[in-house]
């Protein structure tokens, strides 16, 4: 499993570069799922909301499954006002839940043969 | 009173450190930390609007008084291509650049006064406000 935790603000450059390092990693250390900290974000916007979408796409199609943690309570109201959504990616509320959830998640799978 | 704030955009850590000054400003002014959230995105959403489409601009964000309402003032000036049609580009999910066409009608939707002033040719001017609840 690989945790990403973002420590500070990031600018859009960062989150590609986010997106390009974690999709290596997944292939580098056969990680089965990533676990994204975003709760030092004050800001999640349309940029880094797709940004963070895309990277959990990718990452799907590198095999992986992909949690978000951390939205902070005004970021996740200043999301819907601005009508985004992170649509079927999986969130949980802290770093603790999301390892839970993706491990459940990745037993079901396996269970499944898939 | 808390002072005004310059800040030149011209590439994404700009982004960053406008929303930072934006959400200063907030707390100075006494906002609820929702609606700092609120209005460093709505600067946020802005500012990238600048550094897609004019490459260069500036945000000036000030403290504004009205009959006894503390409020905040963002002014985004640039003087790129402007926009043809303000009421199109102010239709969510309308886009002519790389983005999900969110930014204008987001950054409206989060604050409390949203004009935007703009022609082709001469640049955009954006002015946005809210108010201490």
């Amino acid at each position: 499993m690989l945790i990403a935790s973002i420590q500070s603000a990031l600018s859009d450059h960062d989150l590609v570069q986010l997106r390009e390092e974690l999709t290596s990693r997944i292939g580098s250390l056969r990680a089965r799922g990533v676990v994204i900290d975003v709760a030092a974000l004050d800001v999640l916007d349309s940029f880094a909301t797709r940004t963070i979408r895309g990277i959990a796409y990718t990452v799907k199609l590198r095999g992986a499954e992909t949690v978000v943690v951390g939205i902070q309570p005004a970021v996740a109201y200043s999301m819907v006002q601005l009508g985004l959504t992170l649509e079927s990616v999986a969130t949980a509320l802290d770093l603790e839940e999301g390892i839970a959830l993706l491990n459940r998640t990745l037993s079901t799978r396996s269970r499944r043969g898939g | 009173m808390a002072a005004e704030m310059r800040v030149v955009i011209a590439r994404d850590g700009d982004i960053v450190t406008a929303r930072q000054k934006g959400r200063e400003l907030a707390i100075a002014r006494g906002f609820s930390t929702t609606d700092q959230t609120l209005i460093a995105t709505a600067i946020s959403e802005i500012a990238r609007n600048i550094v897609e489409y004019a490459e260069h601009g500036e945000m000036v964000l000030s403290p504004v008084e009205l009959n006894g309402r503390r409020g905040l003032m963002v002014v985004a000036v640039d003087q790129g291509p402007g926009i043809e049609d303000p009421n199109v580009a102010m239709r969510a999910g309308y886009s002519t650049g790389k983005s999900l066409g969110m930014g204008l009608p987001g950054a409206k939707r989060l604050m409390d006064e949203f004009e935007l002033d703009s022609a082709v040719g001469r640049g955009t001017t954006i002015t946005m406000k809210k108010w201490v609840r």
